[in-house]
């Protein structure tokens, strides 16, 4: 890097956006262009969020000149972070932004998705809330639809507002392409081989809740988007090992099944 | 025999305390040395009794005098046997240099058949009183971590796996408040064999321990994210089930639902705990193509009697009309009183029924893990 540029580069110099994007805990974000930092209307209402909003935009914009102490860097540099993360959340629903983030997705940035059916289904990061200081970021995947808790705890503090609610849906909605397809495999929790009748109950009941679901779709004719929707005959040879944690094996799995 | 276990630390010690093994119980010695629980596995590993002695830390014996005991001579006979007849002693000499280099090399052998005996009576011993017990001891320590999955609020999980024989699966983690298992957190877990902890374990300590509280109960979380999820919950609620009050549960909840405490019965599951996406505050539709295709596998029904298969059954069939008939209430008698026995002894008595009734059903007894060894548990029971 070189010492001294002239702040007005337009080769993207981004000191600090740089360093901050590289910081270890900082892997979910992406680099937010330098146009879209600089146009005003992109950063509507943020001056009110944001404590020393100008000089902490001068930081992260890398125009930021002024002699400070120590305290008051560190203040600035805090509030540089936060309304980078502010401005992170509007950005990444640009197109611009959003293709940054695919291509993130796409080289499993923001890890994989632990549930084991998944098989290892890339994740999306997440905000259960749009305000400031509501709650942290959580992965969103595509293939089971839920919400993860991320792995390492530095991420783990990172404000879900920097995401937003809205981002990784868009994201399917702009590139449906992207959309994994949904697999009605499951985990079956069985002793010695046998269901075990109360989880068993859940299931077929789940299941009947998804056959409703596809045959409402299918009645709107809207693909279903499932792997194996042919293999439902699979769970027939299930009927009658369930394992009972009470009652006595009742024959009455068949009636439940279809 | 010597056991050099005074000083040093012992195997199993040593192996439970490695990098990545933090998931295992301690096997007792008592467990180990009680042949029927070992049943079938000799044939399973390699240098098995080699195996079985380095777990034990019985000192194998020593190579400078030869095979004087007859146990000793089976297995030596077959590699030494062509040696022997030669009575010089420069080949008696060469014999023994061999001997020692086998030694070396087929210590590594040892180890490694010594940690998959180890591993293949761990599974059994794990479903045994005594194992299940310590690995409770160490579920409520949360040697085994909580669950990833946002809604289940850190509920613990329990390791097990998805195959029962070894070099399948890695091991995984069950959640009891989703019900659905997932991949460890770190990686020096994917080294570890799925088929040490089995297909059994996950289910049968629950049911072992029903009065364990699946999930931490939601009052105690703080934060405006739970706001957020109960304002959800309320939604849904009020959504799914228009026409009842959306703070009062439909019907009469049973105190046990299929042999479980309704509120132990995938407590992280249901209105509240289903994710639903939107876009600017607005729902994403169903029909729309991104839109939620997967919402039915964290769905539980409000009215757990939806649960009660049995009764659905002659409901549909039009006896509910002249109420619960007397084959229901007696399942439900004998659920109740199952459940409040919580004792492996009566998991096992209905397990061979279910046994034999799936034999009657259809002959071929080809459910994962042979369920006739029963293991550590026909011993406890
Ligand atoms: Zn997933
Ligand atoms: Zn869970």
């Amino acid at each position: 890097m070189d010492d001294f540029n002239s702040e007005t580069d337009s080769d993207y110099t981004s000191y600090w956006r740089d360093w901050f994007i590289s910081s270890r805990g900082n892997e979910y974000f992406c680099e937010i262009d330098e146009e879209y930092l600089t146009d005003r209307f992109n950063l509507t209402g943020l001056n009110t969020e944001v404590q020393y909003y100008q000089y902490a935009l001068d930081l992260v914009t890398d125009v930021f000149d002024l002699d400070c102490d120590d305290e008051m860097r560190e203040q600035i540099e805090k509030s540089a972070r936060h309304l980078y993360g502010l401005v992170h959340a509007r950005y990444i629903v640009t197109t611009r932004g959003l293709a940054k983030m695919l291509e993130k997705f796409k080289k499993g940035d923001f890890g994989k998705c632990p549930r084991v059916m998944c098989e290892a289904q890339p994740l999306l990061p997440m905000g259960q809330s749009d305000v400031a200081n509501t709650s942290p970021v959580k992965l969103y995947c595509a293939r089971c639809e839920d919400l993860y808790n991320p792995k390492s705890s530095r991420h783990a503090s990172i404000d879900g507002a920097y995401f937003g609610t809205s981002f990784h849906n868009i994201l399917f909605q702009v590139y449906p392409a992207m959309l994994p397809p949904k697999t009605q495999k499951r985990y079956e929790p069985r002793i010695f081989g046998f269901r075990v009748h109360a989880a068993a109950a859940l299931c077929r009941w789940q299941a009947e809740q998804r056959e409703q679901m596809k045959e409402r779709l299918r009645q709107a004719r809207i693909e279903t988007g499932f792997e194996e929707e042919d293999e439902e005959i699979e769970s027939e040879d299930d009927i009658d090992d369930d394992m009972d944690a009470g009652g006595d094996g009742f024959e009455h799995g068949a009636i439940v099944q279809q | 025999m010597s056991s050099s276990s005074q000083v040093a630390e012992s195997w199993i010690s040593s192996f439970c305390g490695l990098l990545g093994h933090e998931y295992f119980a301690e096997v007792s010695e008592d467990f180990i040395e009680d042949d029927f629980n070992l049943t079938g596995l000799q044939s399973q590993v390699p240098m098995y009794k080699e195996a079985l002695e380095m777990i034990l830390d019985v000192e194998p014996e020593d190579d400078e005098d030869e095979e004087d005991e007859e146990e000793e001579d089976e297995d030596d006979d077959e590699v030494l046997g062509d040696e022997k007849p030669v009575g010089a002693a420069g080949s008696y000499r060469r014999a023994g240099d061999r001997r020692h280099l086998r030694m070396a090399s087929d210590l590594s052998v040892i180890e490694s058949s010594a940690e998959l005996l180890y591993g293949l009576i761990h599974q059994r011993y794990i479903t045994s009183r005594p194992g299940i017990q310590q690995m409770a001891e160490k579920y409520e320590l949360q040697h085994f971590g909580t669950c990833p999955r946002v809604f289940c609020n850190s509920c613990k999980v329990l390791p097990v796996g998805c195959n029962d024989t070894p070099g399948q699966e890695t091991v995984k983690l069950f959640c009891p408040s989703c019900l659905d298992v997932y991949t460890p957190p770190n990686s020096r877990f994917q080294a570890v064999d799925g088929a040490f902890f089995g297909t059994t374990f996950g289910c049968l300590f629950f049911m072992t321990f029903p009065e364990l509280e699946i999930g931490a109960p939601r009052t105690t979380s703080v934060g405006g994210a739970d706001a957020l999820l109960a304002i959800q919950a309320a939604e849904n609620k009020s959504r799914s089930s228009s026409a009842t009050n959306s703070t009062v549960v439909p019907a009469a909840q049973p105190s046990l639902i299929n042999g479980v405490a309704p509120s132990n019965l995938a407590p992280g599951l249901g209105p509240g705990n289903v994710y639903e996406p939107r876009i600017y505050g607005f729902r994403v539709s169903e029909r729309a193509r991104s839109g939620p295709r997967m919402k039915w596998l964290r769905m539980r029904p409000i009215d757990v009697n939806e649960l009660d298969e049995a009764r659905r059954y002659w409901e549909e069939r039009g006896c509910g009309g002249a109420g619960l008939g007397d084959e229901d209430t007696n399942m439900l008698d004998v659920a109740g009183a199952a459940a409040d026995a919580n004792k492996l002894g009566v998991a096992v008595d209905r397990r061979k029924k279910a046994v034999g009734r799936r034999r009657r059903t259809n002959g071929s007894g080809n459910g994962g893990g042979s369920p006739m060894d029963t293991n550590g548990i026909g011993g406890a029971g």
